[in-house]
């Protein structure tokens, strides 16, 4: 067991964003997180890695309990993490962006070596023609290879995956399934959040489903569709629901 | 340790109070609204001693009497000042905006050196003391209260009743959503500093009716108003004024008990711990 | 250390070394006052340069630390009778340790707060230093004459602090290429671009950060501890003067903010162009009017300052010109 999210809940002022959640990721396994906008799927993200720490129940990774704990420690013992809206180092280079993950991740390289990783991991993601570019001054879809290549530098045992596929066009979605399932490949487990259902439903061996804070349903992707109550939190019709589910 | 000087020196501070609340509104309205320090704010404050000096030695017109053109003057000179210095890195970080006020400080301090020189200044003029028992008031301190409290309830009102003020307010809120309701911000702005710096120089005006001045004065009242700002929370016109009088309180009643010289530690200390503790001032929530 | 035969800051080191040689070589007590002054300047330009320009913390007070390590320093060598380098390092050390000390707080806060708290440190050591009459209160301390005796002389003492305010520039310069080109100097400039994010990426900035208040906090009081001892008179308002802060702040900006070379350029520009403008009879009077408008024409033009625009023109200029 990589991750065991035991009852976990998150309060902002009055408002209950994460409501006991539980369920645990299986290394090497892609774990999709789902459920509609609001649900409080970012905010398990937070709450995992010590953003913005649980207000309750207990986040153990890797056999240690790491509740409340920062999110650097969370990163030092193997945790990364992507976020939906990019956050580059706008006047560091692609390069030193990278390296940064390298650097400071659970392998914590030296500048040279880290310097070589951030190089094959930017090749790995497509943007090794980039590297000396002004992390400001890529485009949105390869913001989001750089959110992922500096995860990954950091050498991972688990990455959470926060909507790297949105706002990408129908090829470079394609091309991102392909590196995240090379990534597993690797080795490294991954929870993914997405809200691109035949993307999600394609690549996960499990399905997790949250509506407001709460856990709904879990299972596999097969079972996760066919339940009543997933397809009645994404809409108000059933019918209108399934289609939707089975379309993408 | 004497009763009636207690109370004399409440009414003092009380009274001197007032002038620095309505001197640190200017600096707080700024940052309330655009988020810029304004490290002019000083020689602002001096503008406002000298033009009532010009006006009233040179003119011949009373002081009191000269506030209303010390007030155009002052909304003039924030205005071009918001254009000349602020409007183009109105967005960039902090310290670009905090540099480029200074450079209107440096510009202002510099002039105003040419025009006056930095010898000692005073007005003279005489009015009337209150009295009561052993304790005197100055007329001077009167209507510097009156004037002080005046001018914050134009504000107020201003801020509150008129269409213009609400926009000021909406633009502070959320200067994005301000501007997709078809406020013209950078009209706003302006006049925001504009206003900023009618209270620095109306504040000036009046702390020249009480004190000796000289061009160099700014400075020390510039930290003075950061204080107060602070206190009573950054962005904060009320918590200025409450600030301003707990700063003039503090600064009559404490030189009772202790050396005089050890009053700015004290308030320096509180600063830090403020900033630390209660970022948002005493008014504000944690 | 691969990073000390960079040329890129053999070439600096070199230059300043040389310039700073020339009254020594040439005899010109004059220079080598006005020459001080500049060493010094760019000691306080690096010093601010590696908190704001690394990692994003305006430090606006920075001066306090100067004033710190002038006031120890002066304590020891007048009191105690302690040599000159000793009482230095030692002002030096005291004010690493208020920086750790007041860092650990006063770093947690951002932006505009920070800038504000820092000129509330300065303000407050000021009126405090004020205050004691051990060192002197509002008048300040005067070197007993007889103490230069120990350094054969006044003028030998003098040299003695103008080869020391060399030495501190070059280490100054040094530290701040190495932290530049260091695995530290990255976590820097990660913070300085985002703190939430470098914290994701494993850094913990409350550490770092501390640290690097800590360490230029030290340069700064030396170079306060040799000028005051040079000039054999203190008083808390040279010792903390704010104004000279900012000044600092200016020079960073103008050489260009994060660089290692743009603080020294910086401070000479600044420093030449205001002995320009004061000595000059059509200027002088008008010297802080002449200032403040260059400096707003380059707050808001030229950004980047003038290592900076450098460096945005050619790649080759990229890579040798930190």
């Amino acid at each position: 067991m990589i991750l065991e999210i035991q009852n976990v809940s998150r309060r902002f002022g009055g408002l209950l964003a994460l409501d006991k959640v539980s369920f645990t990721v299986k290394e090497n396994e892609i774990l999709g997180l789902i459920g509609p906008n609001g649900a409080g799927k970012t905010t398990l993200f937070n709450a995992v890695n010590g953003v913005f720490p649980p207000t309750e129940g207990r986040v153990i990774f890797r056999g240690a309990d790491m509740t409340g704990k920062p999110p650097f420690a969370l990163a030092q013992m193997g945790m990364s993490r992507t976020h939906q809206i990019v956050r580059p180092l706008n006047e560091l280079t692609v390069r030193e962006n990278v390296t940064v993950g390298a650097c400071f991740g659970r392998e914590k390289h030296g500048l040279d070596a880290a310097s070589k990783i951030a190089d094959e991991v930017l090749e790995f993601v497509g943007l090794k023609d980039r590297a000396e570019m002004l992390a400001a001054k890529l485009n949105v879809a390869q913001k989001k290879r750089l959110e992922l290549a500096r995860a990954l530098a950091q050498k991972p045992i688990l990455i959470l995956l926060d909507e790297v596929l949105a706002g990408l066009n129908e090829q470079e979605v394609a091309g991102m399934v392909a590196v995240i399932r090379k990534v597993r490949g690797q080795g490294v487990t991954i929870m993914m959040i997405e809200h691109l259902m035949h993307a999600v439903m394609n690549l996960s061996d499990r399905v997790v489903v949250l509506d407001y804070g709460a856990k709904i349903a879990e299972g596999t992707p097969a079972e996760v569709s066919a339940n009543e109550r997933v397809i009645e939190a994404y809409l108000g019709d059933p019918k209108v629901a399934q289609r939707f589910l089975e379309g993408g | 340790m004497n009763f009636e000087v207690l109370i004399a020196s409440s009414i003092d501070g009380l009274t001197l109070g007032f002038v620095f609340g309505l001197m640190a509104m200017g600096l707080t309205l700024i940052f309330g609204v655009m988020k810029v320090i304004n490290l002019g704010h000083g020689p602002f404050i001096v503008m406002g001693m000298f033009a009532v000096l010009v006006l009233s030695q040179n003119l011949g017109i009373n002081p009191y009497v000269a506030l209303p053109i010390v007030i155009v003057l002052g909304l003039v000179t924030g205005i071009v000042t918001y254009f000349v210095a602020v409007h183009r890195v109105i967005n960039a970080p902090e310290l670009t905006t905090l540099l480029a006020t200074f450079s209107v400080n440096m510009m202002l301090i510099g002039a105003l050196t040419i025009l006056f020189t930095t010898s000692p200044r005073g007005l003279s003029l005489e009015l009337p003391s209150f009295r009561a028992g052993t304790i005197t008031v100055l007329g001077t301190r009167v209507v510097a209260v009156l004037i002080a409290s005046l001018v914050t309830g134009a504000l107020y009102a201003f801020l509150y009743r008129t269409h213009t003020g609400k926009s000021i307010r909406a633009v502070a809120n959320n200067r994005a959503a301000a501007e997709l309701m078809g406020i013209n911000s950078s009209w706003i702005l302006a006049l925001s500093f504009g206003i900023g710096t009618v209270l620095a120089m109306v504040a000036g005006s009046l702390l020249a009716t009480l004190f000796g001045f000289t061009v160099l004065s700014g400075g020390g009242l510039e930290t003075k108003s950061f204080v107060i700002v602070v206190l009573g929370g950054l962005g904060n016109p009320t918590g200025a004024l409450l600030g301003g009088i707990i700063i003039g309180l503090l600064e009559s009643i404490t030189t009772i008990f202790m050396p005089v010289s050890y009053v700015p530690v004290f308030e320096f200390v509180v600063f830090i711990l403020i900033l630390l503790f209660r970022p948002n001032g005493i008014l504000g929530a944690r | 250390m691969k990073v000390l035969t960079s040329p890129s800051l053999w070439i600096v080191l070199l230059v300043v070394l040389a310039v700073a040689l020339i009254p020594m070589i040439a005899n010109l007590p004059a220079l080598r006052e006005e020459l001080f002054v500049l060493l010094m300047l760019i000691i306080l330009a690096s010093s601010v340069n590696i908190i704001m320009g690394y990692t994003g913390y305006v430090s606006f007070g920075h001066i306090v630390f100067f004033g710190i390590g002038g006031y120890t320093g002066f304590f020891l060598v007048q009191t105690l009778q302690m040599h000159v380098a000793l009482a230095a390092l030692i002002g030096g050390g005291v004010a690493s340790l208020i920086a750790f000390l007041m860092g650990m707080p006063v770093l947690r806060l951002r932006g505009a707060y920070f800038a504000l708290a820092t000129i509330g440190i300065n303000e407050a050591f000021r009126t405090l230093v004020t205050n004691i009459d051990q060192l002197g209160g509002a008048v300040g301390m005067l070197l007993q004459f007889s103490v230069y005796d120990a350094y054969g002389g006044a003028k030998e003492a003098s040299q003695l602090a103008y080869y020391g305010i060399i030495l501190v520039a070059l280490l100054t310069i040094t530290a701040s290429f190495m932290i530049k080109k260091s695995k530290f100097g990255l976590a820097l400039m990660a913070i300085r671009e985002d703190q939430d994010t470098a914290m994701v990426l494993g850094i913990d900035p409350a550490r770092a950060k501390v640290m690097t208040y800590a360490i230029s906090a030290f340069f700064p009081a030396l170079a306060g501890a040799l000028f005051f001892f040079k000039n054999g008179n203190i008083e808390p308002g040279p010792a903390f003067e704010l104004h000279r802060s900012i000044e600092a702040l200016v020079m960073v900006m103008l050489g260009g903010f994060g660089t290692v070379t743009g603080p020294i350029i910086g401070a000479f520009v600044y420093e030449r162009l205001r002995g320009f403008l004061i000595t000059d009879p059509t200027f002088s009077n008008a010297h802080l009017v002449i200032s403040g408008a260059l400096l707003l024409i380059i707050v808001l033009f030229v950004t980047a300052g003038v290592i900076g625009w450098l460096r945005q023109q050619s790649p080759v200029l990229r890579r040798y010109l930190e």
